[in-house]
């Protein structure tokens, strides 16, 4: 029956074609497949990145050993290996542990055999205390004093104390950062900027009498500025002294006890009491954290928002500077130019400029921006600061425009097909009605043209989001002491350095002094960055179709 | 040797006697694209406040001619033109001319609508705009003025933000005539207005075109036959970049003058 109708349709067509429609059939799946494998590949990278990341923030039980020598171990259990037999030694099934407690016992893991282990329990009481120094501690309460002023005193009436006062604690604790950014930070501020001043009076070349007048007024509101930096100073001496004043006992599993300053707490949990849903709360939280707070103990600990920060205001304004650039530029290419071999030989250098290897626009970044401009402004605009740099050094600013130069071609590239696609009937209308040639592009023909310059710069962006290498030589730094955006004026600080969540996943991963601890954080930060890409290019892209609903059914 | 030749030669099939004042003479221009001659030596006289068509075959230089009165085709590479255009008693070829003012006094509504992306509103407004009206109050009115001279108003009226591009067809080509009469021009030039529209919306856009009579002149392109001889006071044909007929409309219909002229518009060829 089938084989009947095969025939018959072989023979409508000629006789080739059932071969060439088989090999059409076999061609479709290979394309077809080819797409899963992709899209499988993507997922696969998503979920592994979701997977290690999410996995970092969750808390699993505390787990006590007993061994075979009568040692007491306590930590999670991180991974298990079966290390295959060798002719010297048999096979060992053995696991790893996170133990915590860096400063008792100088490292984070530790592997234990399986044959060693006597007994394991999960004790209720057993706690895990967040610590500003020296990492997680792990083990049970003892007592709280004040001085020598016994607070509370075993595992559960600690337990009890210990919440509420970890909360003013926190408060405390914000007290003093708010002074130290607040107050002090301003005043320091002023400080130094009461110290250019004179630098500057110093180089001004006015005469002597008027020099030393001001001079004076400038000693004078100094003197006044670090008495009260002095007396701010001794508050925070004594806000710090209050912080410390309690102290927590408590004891690791081997039954040593150990002093911790309740200050330094930043959270204590219970985690073998705590249930699925208590876990989950647990995790979300931490997420939070990891994603709103700053980052301790040289970016092992805390969170990462300057990192995330920084690379959102680095690539806004990498999108300021790339968008007027390359649609300038592509205007100039398409509109006015007269389209000849000069301007084919532009595109293709402009092309080509996306292959160049962006660490040699780091290169350039360094060479122009900031040694040539940027030395040449502060010796025109901040004379009073050098030897110290202020632009001539890597800045937020000359990393975005450096970006901007590695992506100006997709933008270039992307708004020139969305020019081209403007009907030449569309312009005509406009000039027929009187308009300039100018008038024309800028009313008529980039308004139509925008949803494709949008596309093209949500392509700039994301690469420019990616990018880590051309930055590490233009003021990307490890730790940044001050975002680029606070409340001082002029409060867009463009000379300031900045942290990156690109740098981050390397520094964090593989800089670290203690990689085995943080080496899931580079899966979490990997995850955050595609998050905020995402993000990003979510915005753009909703941008586009408002602007594509606007002027529905228009050619582009 | 009579006395007519002392007076330059008039040929009738060429030349109508018209009384009306002329608003645009057109003297010996020719055209070409590179090397191709695309007009070749038309003169001819448009009068004001009638409507002139032109007619002839596909490829004739109908819409060439058109585009050199606003001078629309200063624009196509390679493009020479000799002769004159006298508009107004200037020549649009003068070098002093501001061919933006030109254009803002010869208006023109394309074969296929153009309307562009943008706001109903918006698009009426963008002639006025450009001269530099800015007042919301002066604007409302123009567009109003505007839609309602080119019959749209009622029909748009509650929805003049909304885009242009969401109109149907014959809507979008009445959006352009607005457009084009919110600058006041003096010439509107119709380049097949009406061919991608169904009967229905080209007998509006021909009912409009009669209104617009009172004020405007208007050359219309034309490849339908009833429509020139239904909205023209006076027809052109062109041959090959020719000028073969011109004359008042019911004459050339009834009685041409030229063979390749009735040919054409009994259906012979073309
Ligand atoms: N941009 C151009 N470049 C080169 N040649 C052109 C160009 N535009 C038109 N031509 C040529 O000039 C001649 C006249 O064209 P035109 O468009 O004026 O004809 P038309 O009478 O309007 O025809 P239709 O009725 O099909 O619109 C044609 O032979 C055409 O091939
Ligand atoms: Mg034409």
């Amino acid at each position: 029956m089938q084989n009947d109708e095969k025939t018959s349709h072989a023979s409508l067509y000629g006789g080739d074609r059932g071969w060439s429609e088989r090999f059409g059939h076999a061609f479709t799946w290979l394309c077809g497949g080819a797409l899963a494998l992709n899209v499988l590949l993507v997922l696969g990278i998503l979920s592994l990145l979701a997977w290690k990341g999410f996995g970092y923030f969750w808390q699993e039980d505390l787990v006590e050993f007993t061994l075979k020598d009568g040692s007491k171990v306590l930590g999670e259990v991180w991974e298990e290996e079966i290390v295959a037999a060798t002719p010297e030694h048999p096979a060992v099934d053995r696991l790893r542990l996170k133990i915590g407690n860096r400063d008792v016992n100088g490292l984070d893991f530790v592997w234990i055999d399986r044959a060693d282990v006597v007994s394991r329990r999960e004790p209720k009481d057993v706690v895990l205390l967040e610590r500003l120094e020296w990492g997680n501690f792990h083990g049970y309460l003892r007592e709280i004093r004040r001085g020598d002023q016994v607070l509370a005193q075993g595992s559960e009436a600690v337990w009890q104390q210990l919440g509420p006062l970890l909360a003013t604690k926190e408060a405390e604790r914000e007290e003093i950062h708010a002074l130290e950014k607040g107050a002090i930070g301003a005043i320091n501020y002023e400080i130094e900027k009461l110290r250019l001043a004179a630098r500057r009076l110093e180089i001004s070349g006015l005469p002597a009498a008027e020099r030393e007048r001001r001079q004076a007024e400038i000693d004078k509101t100094l003197q006044e500025r670090e008495a009260e930096f002095q007396q701010l100073a001794d508050r925070l001496f004594q806000m710090r002294e209050a912080l410390t004043a309690e102290t927590l006992v408590a004891a690791t599993a081997s039954g040593e006890t150990k002093e911790i300053p309740v200050g330094g707490i930043v959270s204590a949990i219970r985690p073998d009491d705590l249930g699925v849903l208590g876990k989950l709360a647990l995790q979300g939280k931490r997420i939070r954290q990891f994603v709103v707070d700053d980052p301790r103990e040289s970016n092992t600990e805390g969170g990462i928002f300057p990192a995330i920060f920084g690379t959102v205001m680095m690539v806004f304004l990498m999108a300021f500077a790339v968008a007027p650039l390359g649609v300038v530029a592509a205007v100039y290419l398409r509109e006015y130019a007269k389209q000849g071999l000069l301007v084919r030989l532009v595109r293709i250098a402009v092309n080509n400029l996306a292959g160049v290897p962006s660490i040699v626009f780091g290169v350039f970044g360094l060479g122009f921006f900031v040694y040539l401009i940027g030395g040449s402004l502060d010796k025109l605009l901040y004379p009073e600061a050098l030897p110290t740099p202020t632009f001539g050094t890597g800045g937020i600013l000359w990393a975005a425009l450096t970006l901007a130069l590695l992506t100006v071609p997709v933008v270039i590239v992307a708004t020139e097909e969305g020019l081209a696609a403007v009907p030449r009937i569309v312009r005509e209308g406009s000039l027929a009605l009187g308009a300039t040639k100018f008038e024309t592009i800028r009313k008529v023909v980039l308004p139509a043209a925008a949803p494709g310059i949008l596309t093209g710069m949500i392509l700039a962006m994301a690469r420019a989001a990616g990018e880590v290498a051309p930055l590490m030589i233009v003021g990307m730094v490890k730790l940044a002491p001050t975002l680029p955006l606070d409340g001082r004026p002029p409060f867009l600080h463009l000379e300031r350095k900045f942290m990156h969540l690109g740098f981050h996943i390397f520094d964090v991963g593989f800089q670290s002094p203690n990689i085995e601890a943080t080496t899931p954080l580079v899966f979490a930060t990997a995850l955050l960055l595609i998050t905020v890409v995402t993000l990003m290019n979510l915005l753009a892209i909703g941008l586009r179709n408002h602007l594509r609903r606007k002027y529905a059914g228009s050619a582009v | 040797m009579t006395a007519d030749t002392l007076q330059p030669q008039r040929d009738p099939a060429l030349e109508p006697e018209i009384k009306d004042p002329i608003i645009l003479r057109v003297e010996a221009l020719s055209l070409w694209y590179g090397e191709k001659k695309a007009l070749k030596e038309i003169s001819l006289k448009i009068p004001e406040k009638q409507i002139t068509a032109f007619i002839g075959p596909s490829g004739c230089g109908k819409s060439t001619l058109l585009r050199c009165i606003n001078r629309l085709n200063d624009l196509i590479d390679g493009v020479r033109v000799e002769g004159d255009i006298v508009f107004n008693g200037a020549s649009i070829f003068d070098p002093r001319i501001e061919i933006n003012a030109l254009r803002k006094r010869i208006g023109m509504v394309f074969q296929k609508s153009n309307p562009f992306p943008k706001s109903i509103y918006e698009n009426v407004a963008y002639g006025p705009r450009i001269q530099g009206i800015k007042r919301k109050r002066d604007l409302d009115e123009i567009v109003e003025k505007s839609l309602k001279g080119a019959a749209l108003w009622d029909e748009v009226k509650d929805r003049l933000d909304e885009s242009a591009l969401g109109m149907s067809g014959g809507q979008q080509q009445r959006l352009c005539i607005a457009r084009a009469i919110a600058v006041e021009p003096e010439v509107i030039l119709f380049d097949e207005p009406c061919s991608a529209l169904d009967p229905i919306a080209t007998a509006r856009i021909e009912e409009l075109m009669q209104d617009l009579k009172s004020q405007y002149t208007q050359v219309i392109v034309t490849h339908n036959m009833q429509q020139a001889s239904r909205v023209s006071d006076l027809t052109a044909f062109l041959y090959l970049g020719e000028l073969i007929e011109y004359g008042p409309t019911e004459r050339i219909f009834i009685n041409p003058m030229k063979k390749q002229t009735e040919d054409y518009i009994t259906g012979r060829f073309g």
